[in-house]
């Protein structure tokens, strides 16, 4: 099992990023890498099992189903369906939390998945760099750091 | 039911928070509110289930229990057992986590209680912010002020060219000279550090005198040491520049104002530990800890038998033996080094006499002799052991002060089913984890007052020879230190 962890500061208060991120279609908005998503079948967004299919900026494609989502945590864990990364078992997590020290936010990013172990440095750069750190850099731009 | 949860961000790495944070009965020494802490029913202070009882500066006191300790998730839990501040219910947990863009440590310090009516507010402001807050602000001083102390504001490129004491070829105190030493950029692994105090141990003589091959000339000697941090190499995470730290271990080379090594055999001192009593005591204390818990996990009421017992690491020996609950008799030879060893702790002392060391051993157990023998006497001594030895009984030969043992019989630890051990103190200190276990053991018992770590004599570092004279001539009491000559001039 390969483990990815990225944290992050972001400067405002928990429950304004937690607006930005809780929406499972929203990775074109917040996410540099996704191209643009849409909710499978027609269900919302927050309805625990539902699958967002997107597109990345370099033309991959993915699926992923909502595991879980906690408006009292500011959590959301989701699991890839389908992809072109060759990881299996891949399951993720978004948490956020408070930083009652100066109104922030700490946000962690995990990721757990199995793969060929030749590609495992490359997946981890991949996603812990190009994704994970892209996004969170993006959301300090935005909300600060 | 009050809940209360409070975070910040220490900008330090989560090591240096959590090394702080971890010692659940160090608060005294960071947290502002706490006064004096102590571990009860002589308990570590990571031991899960370890009661602290603490005086607030306000004069209040509270016990509080340890339920929980992660250092993968560096996280623990605590619940109040009493206290004169009426918290019911109290459980209260410390997360810390890394925040990786910028190495810094998200801290997040959570409880919940009960109160009685009426006094939710003002005990939820008590905890809020006289303790959690109070707290980070306390620990983010330390460890940022750590962090940006001692030598660590400019790096330092390239070597730094010292002086150490070292020999050309084996022989006597009169082989040891000043030679130049240079320590280059640490490389990965290392760390470099310049030194303030350098203990001198027996093994340094053996060293010179070529009796032990841990150093070929021509090079430094020395195996123990303390200083401070200029610069990390990389992958060292447990340590980092403008911090106090020491050693004790080969490879020799630790007579010297600066120095290049290894970082997994470099431990943190703690804060009220001063550089000359480190510097005095690890070789020493570390030696003492293994071979009372690790060699033999000596037992209350066993009886352990401690020759040279006056000695540098038999003093130590007497007094933790003795703590720990065991009957300790010193084996000596003169009436000065027998009171003090009863000063430190042996219940008995035996001197030369008419009956042999074996005869008066069992005269002072009932014919029953020793559990367990420290013996660092070695040739003229073995035999001696052997037969004081209860059945099942334990002979750990650390040392031949007296000479090479040579070979011998072992049919004798037949008769009485004995166990001979001969440790080596490489063994025990090879590797990050073995030094910090062996080290928050000795520590600890230093804080606690188990052991002491007296400095009998000090000597310039350049005035090393006659430090080295006054050890093969026994005109020394308890340990020896040497000052680099620069410090010398300010401390002197």
């Amino acid at each position: 099992m390969t483990k990815v962890y990225v944290s992050s500061v972001i400067g405002a208060p928990a429950d304004r990023i937690w607006d930005s991120v809780r929406d499972f279609n929203a990775l074109p908005d917040w996410v540099p890498a996704v191209a643009e998503s849409r909710i499978e079948g027609g269900q919302p967004a927050d309805q625990i099992g539902c699958v967002r299919a997107f597109r990345l900026q370099d033309g991959g494609f993915l699926r992923e189903k909502l595991l879980a989502l906690s408006d009292y945590d500011f959590t959301v864990t989701y699991a890839i369906l389908e992809s072109p990364m060759g990881v299996e078992n891949y399951v993720a997590t978004l948490r956020l939390a408070p930083i009652t020290d100066g109104n922030k936010t700490f946000a962690e990013w995990t990721a757990e998945f199995d793969c060929d172990p030749a590609a495992e440095n490359d997946l981890v750069s991949t996603i812990g760099t190009n994704v994970f750190q892209a996004a969170f850099d993006n959301l300090k731009r935005r909300f600060g750091g | 039911m009050v809940r209360i949860s409070r975070s910040t961000v220490i900008d330090a790495p989560i090591g240096a928070v959590w090394e702080v944070l971890r010692d659940f009965n160090g608060h005294d020494r960071w947290h502002p509110a706490v006064r004096k802490s102590l571990l009860e029913d002589g308990r570590k202070t990571d031991q899960v289930g370890c009661v602290r009882n603490f005086d607030l500066e306000s004069g209040d006191n509270i016990r509080e229990r340890l339920l929980s300790l992660d250092d993968r998730t560096h996280s623990f839990r605590y619940t109040i057992v009493d206290a004169d501040v009426p918290l019911l219910d109290y459980v209260s947990e410390v997360v810390l986590k890394p925040v990786t863009d910028g190495n810094k440590t998200f801290w997040r310090w959570t409880s919940s209680f009960r109160t009685p009516p009426g006094q939710e507010k003002h005990l939820e402001k008590l905890v809020a912010e006289g303790v959690y807050e109070a707290g980070f602000a306390a620990v983010r001083d330390r460890v940022v002020r750590e962090k940006s102390g001692g030598f660590s504001q400019a790096p330092v490129q390239g070597e730094i060219k010292g002086q150490g004491i070292g020999i050309a070829r084996y022989g006597d105190a009169s082989e040891l000279t000043v030679m130049p030493v240079t320590a280059p950029l640490p490389g990965r692994g290392e760390i470099r550090l310049r030194q303030t105090a350098i203990g001198v141990n027996f093994i340094d003589v053996y060293c010179r005198t070529g009796y032990f091959k841990l150093l070929t000339p021509p090079g430094v000697l020395g195996m123990e040491a303390v200083g401070t941090v200029v610069d990390v190499g990389p992958d060292v995470s447990h340590l980092r520049s403008g911090q106090r730290v020491g050693y004790a271990c080969p490879p020799a080379g630790s007579y010297a104002t600066v120095r290049t090594m290894d970082a997994a055999l470099v431990v943190p001192l703690p804060e009220w530990l001063d550089d000359e009593t480190a510097a005095a005591g690890l070789l020493k204390g570390i030696t003492a800890e293994f071979l009372l818990h690790r060699v033999h996990a000596v037992q209350p009421g066993e009886t352990v038998l401690v020759f040279a017992p006056a000695g540098g690491v038999g003093r130590m020996l007497c007094q933790w033996a003795n703590r720990l609950g065991a009957t300790v008799i010193g084996a000596t030879s003169t009436p000065e080094k027998a009171r003090i060893a009863q000063a430190n702790g042996a219940r008995h002392v035996i001197l030369p006499g008419k009956k042999s060391l074996e005869d008066q051993v069992r005269d002072l157990t009932g014919g029953k002799g020793a559990d367990v023998i420290y013996d660092a006497v070695g040739r003229d001594t073995f035999d001696h052991s052997v037969a004081a030895l209860s059945t099942c009984g334990h002979l750990v030969s650390f040392g031949q002060a007296s000479g090479d043992i040579g070979p011998r019989d072992i049919g004798a630890l037949a008769s009485r089913s004995a166990t001979l051990s001969r440790p080596n103190y490489g063994d025990y200190t090879d590797t990050p984890d073995k030094v910090k276990a062996s080290t928050d053991r000795l520590f600890d018992a230093i804080r606690r007052g188990i052991i002491t770590v007296e400095i009998g004599q000090r000597f310039k570092l350049s005035d090393a020879a006659s430090a080295h004279r006054a050890l093969e001539s026994r005109e020394t009491t308890a340990s020896t230190v040497l000052i680099p000559d620069e410090q010398w001039r300010d401390t002197v």
